[in-house]
């Protein structure tokens, strides 16, 4: 039996890398369906949940998946699922659902190419938008991405912090060439790893409201079987979580859904800048793009073009307040992904008129070389 | 007001009223359908079955039916169409005390919810399904379900149901589950008997339960609710232990209810545990 | 569902009296306490509840045997015996 934090030194992929910061971050359920190329996350922590007492099982498909891991989580425990593009469609109504009913938990999304069966075996960026808006209604989504196999180990264990902080759903959107790619990862020891644990509610148990937020727009959580009899709906539904037919109970929910979000951009929101100081051009890029920006914003520094790379590390909520500000002082951006532009179309919104925005896109199956964004780099500025 | 106060003073509460909501009835079922007492009937399993009832939590889906897990005085969850029984399987893995009850309709658990329903039994996960069969789905005004008889009329087939409905034991028992029985709301007391057993008994238990929805199925097909629970009466026979390839329903013929299948078997908690969690 | 024959040990058995309490305000009607009574204690009353429907009214108290029947049938949690001694 192994511990939960294999402290050490590893050579491990991206995906291995995912499913030991789940452990780190202490998941203790995981509701999996096999996917390319997710299924290694699923297969290790099969492995790997029962020497901690937790539970693996592989459901019949993804929607399945995903509901137990909602109902997992309302029994108490951090759960999980990961999948890729087709089971992540599978996935959206009950996504909806973990958002609506304030329901924390991860979901991974190894994308590869699309629409459809697409490309299994090879990565690409395609379903951010989707990862936004996919499920129906209205709402607010925490989104992350990784760039190396480091990073999605700690994004694991920061996905699982916000989602338990916030009662929200969070997903991290990998793509198959971090998932399946080797890198050195390093997993500290169990006391330098912060974790944080859903509020569980205090006092009377009668007539409590399980969603009735608290100071920071977040409600308390009980679990099943503690003696509070919460009813839990995907309805519209009040602070007692009863169905509420009505246009004011709509906005009281949606203002509290969507404010505890909102609210707290500058706790959730995490970027990384390379260079941006002195930046005239900025190369916004995420994921295993950032790898090719970084490696372009290197080649047009020591041709003499002041480039900088900003790596957004959150996607959603997107960094507006920082492109907006940063517009206001550089000549151009460059949006590199593996998509023909999702997330340029927001780079787009935030820079508005002020600069000029490109893309350097890509229709996915290969990662996008430092060559095609020096040349757009180049030809554009 | 004052006068009205008093009056529910004097009257002593229904027995069942610790196990509802009761700041949420009247439910929203219409006068005359069986979800009601099919509800009530699951509350006594409840309370007999001398389980902590803090420990229960029921779960539904969408439809007529998936309204009970608003009603019921436990934690209660009412999830998306078709997705009681995953959700419930998670519920269930991730803290084994509960006595996980799902609670819904035939629409739910059987045309979009089917595939959850027959994986649920093949790996006896412990829970208890109840299954509300009205033969329609009632919520959205009467379409075709695949509970519904063969050229019985609905709001999608005004001239008939051209397919054949399921025999929904049969299903269970093929699938692998470990007690299987049909009653109808009629059949309240034994209905409630059968829950309780059902509760005690490990594994994977499949409840179907015959129930008028006069007002979308019978009203199209000349059945007043009256009408329906006569029929219950005088065309069902009870035969414990029939062979499930029987249990067709053709109130022509007449319908078989009672108890198909009790048998024992590991279930999916016991044979994780004995193969994961006693590894070196 | 009356009896059609008298068992041998009638005259020997305690037979329980009831009392049928009626929540009238949640009653929507439906008939079925007084439809499936096996001693036919119950009539609807003739008078409306709040919602507009006549709930069923105490005919014949002294032939209430606390079965419970018309408790379990209900679907609206709204009639109950209890034993009166």
């Amino acid at each position: 039996m192994k511990p939960a934090v294999l402290t050490g030194e590893y050579f491990m992929t991206g995906d291995v890398a995912c499913a030991e910061g789940a452990m780190a971050a202490g998941c203790l359920f995981f509701g999996g369906y096999p996917i390319t190329p997710a299924t290694e996350i699923a297969e290790h922590m099969s492995g790997r949940l029962p020497d901690v007492g937790g539970t693996y099982i592989q459901m019949e498909d993804e929607i399945a998946a995903i509901a137990s891991v909602l109902g997992a989580s309302w029994a108490g425990v951090k759960s999980m699922t990961a999948t890729s593009g087709p089971g992540f469609s599978l996935m959206m109504e009950n996504l909806g659902l973990g958002i609506c009913t304030e329901t924390p938990c991860v979901i991974v999304n190894v994308q590869r190419g699309g629409p459809s069966t697409g490309l299994p075996t090879m990565g690409a960026q395609s379903d951010m938008m989707q990862a936004r808006w996919g499920s129906h209604g209205d709402y607010e989504i925490i989104v992350m991405s990784p760039s190396s196999c480091q990073e999605i180990f700690y994004q694991t264990i920061t996905a699982f912090n916000l989602s338990e902080a916030y009662r929200i759903p969070v997903v991290i959107m990998t793509d198959e060439i971090i998932g399946h790619m080797s890198e050195k990862v390093i997993i500290p020891r169990a006391k330098e790893i912060q974790t944080v644990s859903r509020v569980k509610p205090k006092g009377k148990k009668e007539n409590f409201k399980p969603f009735k937020p608290g100071p920071n727009g977040v409600a308390p959580m009980p679990a099943a079987g503690e003696g509070y009899n919460v009813h839990v709906t995907g309805l519209t539904h009040d602070e007692k979580g009863y169905p509420a037919m009505a246009v004011e109970a709509q906005e009281e929910m949606m203002k509290r859904l969507i404010g505890k979000v909102r609210n707290n951009l500058d706790d959730i929101i995490k970027t990384e800048g390379y260079l941006l100081e002195d930046a005239e051009i900025v190369i916004v890029s995420y994921g295993v793009s950032a790898r090719t920006s970084f490696a372009a914003v290197g080649e047009a520094r020591a041709m003499g073009i002041k480039a900088g790379l900003l790596r957004l590390i959150t996607i959603w909520p997107f960094p507006e307040e920082q492109i907006k500000e940063l517009a206001e002082k550089v000549k151009g951006f460059i949006t590199v992904e593996i998509n023909l532009g999702q997330i340029h179309r927001e780079v787009q919104r935030c820079v508005g008129y002020r600069t000029p925005a490109y893309l350097v896109g890509h229709h996915g199956g290969t990662v996008i070389t430092p060559d095609q964004v020096l040349s757009v780099l180049k030809e554009a500025f | 007001m004052a006068k009205k106060n008093k009056k529910a003073e004097l009257q002593p509460a229904h027995p069942l009223d610790d196990l509802i909501r009761t700041d949420r009835i009247p439910h929203i079922w219409c006068q005359g359908c069986g979800i009601g007492t099919v509800f009530s009937a699951c509350l006594i399993g409840m309370k007999h079955s001398g389980l902590e009832l803090n420990k229960f939590a029921m779960v539904s889906g969408i439809g007529c039916s998936g309204r009970a897990a608003g009603y019921v005085n436990v934690d209660s969850f009412h999830t998306t169409h078709g997705r009681a029984i995953p959700f419930a399987t998670g519920l269930k893995l991730a803290n084994t005390d509960l006595n996980v009850i799902v609670f819904s309709g035939d629409g739910d658990l059987f045309a979009i919810g089917g595939n959850h329903f027959i994986h649920a039994a093949r790996r006896n996960m412990d829970l208890t399904v109840i299954c509300v069969n009205n033969l329609t789905y009632g919520m959205t005004g009467g379409q075709v379900a695949a509970t519904t008889p063969h050229m019985a009329r609905s709001t999608t087939t005004p001239s008939g149901n051209p397919e054949n409905p399921f025999n929904l034991p049969l299903l269970a028992f093929a699938s692998g589950a470990t007690y299987v029985a049909r009653w109808t709301m009629l059949h309240a007391r034994d209905l409630a008997e059968s829950i309780q057993v059902a509760l005690l008994k490990k594994g994977f238990s499949f409840i179907e339960v015959l129930s008028p929805c006069p007002i979308n199925y019978g009203r199209r097909n000349k059945e007043k609710a009256l009408d329906t629970l006569n029929m219950y009466q005088e065309k069902t026979i009870i035969k414990n232990g029939a062979d499930p390839s029987e249990l067709d329903i053709d109130f022509d013929k007449g319908v078989i209810l009672g108890k198909f299948i009790d048998v024992d078997k590991p279930t999916h908690i016991e044979n994780y545990d004995k193969i994961y969690r006693t590894r070196e | 569902m009356e009896f059609w024959r008298v068992p041998f040990d009638a005259d020997e058995i305690d037979v329980t009296q009831g009392e049928v309490h009626i929540l009238e305000d949640r009653c929507k009607g439906c008939g079925y306490c007084i439809e499936y009574c096996p001693r036919q204690v119950l009539e609807f009353s003739s008078k409306f509840n709040q919602k507009g429907y006549h709930p069923p009214a105490v005919r014949k108290p002294d032939n209430c045997v606390n079965c419970h029947y018309c408790e379990i049938i209900c679907p609206e949690f709204a009639i109950y015996s209890v034993e009166t001694t």
